[in-house]
């Protein structure tokens, strides 16, 4: 019966949309395996896309290869992740608490895996045919550069310019990596993990006029009378 | 001399402030500054439950902000594996559609403001509030609708709305019809845009510009129609308009004609609304399943997509917002080169972005 019932969905079932990929991106992969073989680290479907993490040296060839000989004329953009545990988005977003120090603890990493804290992260499309390739590539944490793409994709300018206001990783051969958002003074990197959310900082509530403590919170001054009448 | 434009000034569509080097009228370089509405929302959907992304996110674009909200909750629905309901994924669909039409009313108003034409700008604000009029009796909302959930949505339509929506498309044609006669057939429209911030296919490729702008240079690309499949595009008779000057005039060209496509499409989708249930079956407590997606969608603006990376808790673990205005604007120090300085408006009103849509 439970045998019967497994066989049933394994023939009628459509795949598991997770490890699906579609023809066009099989397609794009296939030849990106075969000019860039070498450096392909890993290479995973994902929702009918294929992610494929290349090593941080083959970085520029890789948008090269798919920019020239994939036509993947498009950039949809250029980001980053820090892989790093936090006890907010591992455990419940809701409580919102950062005053605890990070403990360390295994990593669990994307569909392609990383190395380290750091990955970068693109994705190309080709406007002729729709097909798609999302590639990373893992930063080293004690040398945090890799080589930029504004040779390639002109747009990458400012997308490169974000990633290395928010995780302080360098692009070389970027014409002017400045601040984009942040003002030019600003410190630090605000989308690591280990930044806090300055906003979730426990402090006094600016509008608050009654700082009257509640009967029988500590300091109310009235310990006996609390609760009473 | 170096002329600095905003951040607030009436021709910079918001907080934007552009540093341009003249010499003479002509402009050599300019600098686009943003990040002056920079909200932090990446990090933000950090410290957030799912269901309470969708308030901070259809603020990001707030004329259109349905269409905001639809591609996250995508991403969420395809990590969880749930499908909502038909009905459901139409009725968004309407209102995608109807936010689109409220966005580019406003926009073909305002490109008449911008080459000293006042009138236009009137009519665009008055025809986009019967649009917000119906948005608002579905949702309750004008500007912040919030009305998606993870496998669904809140509520069905009102008694007596199919009616009232079928004679505001009317007038969207009619308003539509104005716009081609009051601005698209005036001359002096004509002598300020036509040729104007020419964006090559290539280029604009490359740098990420999408959605009306790119289909302006003549690249035959939407995503309604060649993304993955979503909402119910797949099951309408619509077409993709493209034109292949790519100056400022074919940006409002293009736009005009799918400000009546839409309209089109609202119509149709109206007289095939399925029956049905609204929800899916969804947990009490969302907590969506480790994993990674990617989720785009053709957006007012352009391409709007997010990358979702969750680690099977109740918020996600890093949230990557593709906005549309972002690339579209990150072109402007090339296209800006070696324009006159009246040019500069026209040329910004052109690529019409939302300051919020680029700085997140």
């Amino acid at each position: 019966m439970a045998a019967d019932t497994d066989t049933a969905a394994e023939s009628e079932a459509p795949a598991d949309p997770r490890t699906a990929l579609l023809p066009e991106a099989a397609a794009l992969l296939e030849r990106f395996r075969a000019r860039l073989g070498d450096a392909v680290v890993d290479a995973q479907p994902c929702f009918g896309d294929a992610v494929v993490r290349v090593t941080p040296d083959a970085w520029l060839r890789a948008a090269r290869v798919v920019h020239d000989e994939l036509g993947c004329d498009y950039l949809s953009f250029i980001a980053g992740i820090d892989w790093m545990p936090t006890p907010v988005a591992d455990d419940d977003a809701g409580s919102g608490d950062t005053s605890a120090p990070v403990q360390p603890r295994d990593t669990t990493y994307g569909v392609t895996g990383s190395e380290g804290r750091f990955q970068l992260l693109a994705r190309m499309q080709s406007t002729s045919t729709g097909a798609g390739i999302t590639l990373k590539t893992d930063v080293a944490e004690d040398a945090m550069r890799v080589a930029s793409w504004t040779s390639v994709y002109p747009g990458a300018d400012w997308h490169e310019r974000e990633t290395w206001e928010m995780y302080g990783i360098e692009f070389d051969g970027h014409p002017a990596l400045r601040h984009l958002y942040l003002p030019s003074e600003f410190d630090g990197h605000p989308l690591r993990k280990d930044y806090p959310l300055l906003a979730r900082e426990v402090k006094p509530w600016p509008g608050l006029v009654d700082v009257e403590a509640m009967p029988g919170e500590e300091g109310d001054g009235d310990d006996e009378s609390a609760g009473g009448e | 001399m170096i002329l600095s434009l905003g951040p607030q000034h009436p021709a910079t569509h918001g907080t934007l402030r552009l540093v341009v080097r003249l010499d003479g009228e002509r402009v050599i370089a300019a600098d686009p500054i943003i990040g002056y509405m920079h909200r932090g929302y990446e990090k933000l959907t950090e410290y957030r439950t799912y269901p309470q992304i969708t308030t901070l996110i259809n603020r990001i674009d707030w004329l259109s902000s349905f269409a905001n909200e639809v591609p996250f909750i995508h991403a969420a629905e395809r990590l969880m594996g749930i499908e909502a309901p038909p009905r459901s994924e139409w009725i968004r669909t309407i209102l995608t559609e109807l936010s689109r039409i409220s966005t580019f009313l406003l926009f073909l108003g305002e490109m008449g403001l911008q080459v000293g034409a006042i009138t236009p700008a009137f009519y665009g604000f008055r025809d986009r509030e019967y649009v917000l009029n119906l948005i608002e009796a579905v949702t309750g909302g004008r500007f912040h609708p919030n009305f998606n959930r993870i496998g669904g949505i809140k509520d069905d339509l009102p008694w007596g709305w199919i009616a009232d929506c079928r004679t505001t498309m009317r007038k969207v044609f009619e308003s539509c019809d104005t716009f081609d006669n009051l601005v698209l057939q005036n001359p002096i429209f004509e002598q300020r845009t036509r040729s104007i911030g020419i964006i090559p296919p290539e280029l604009g490729a490359a740098y990420g510009v999408s959605g009306s702008n790119l289909r302006a240079s003549g690249v035959d690309w939407d995503l309604r129609r060649d993304g993955k499949p979503y909402l119910a595009y797949r099951e309408l008779d619509w077409k993709v308009w493209t034109h292949p000057d790519g100056d400022s005039f074919a940006r409002y060209w293009v736009r005009l004609q799918e400000t009546r496509e839409s309209a089109r499409m609202v119509l149709q989708l109206l007289d095939g609304l399925p029956s049905g249930p609204l929800m899916a079956k969804v947990p009490r407590i969302i907590k969506v399943p480790e994993g990674e997606v990617w989720v785009n969608t053709e957006n007012p603006l352009g391409e709007m997509g997010y990358y979702v990376v969750s680690k099977g808790a109740t918020g996600p673990f890093r949230v990557k917002i593709r906005s549309a205005s972002f690339s579209n604007v990150s072109i402007l120090p090339w296209l800006l080169k070696g324009v006159y300085v009246p040019d500069i408006v026209t040329i910004l009103a052109g690529l019409y972005f939302i300051l919020g849509d680029i700085d997140r």
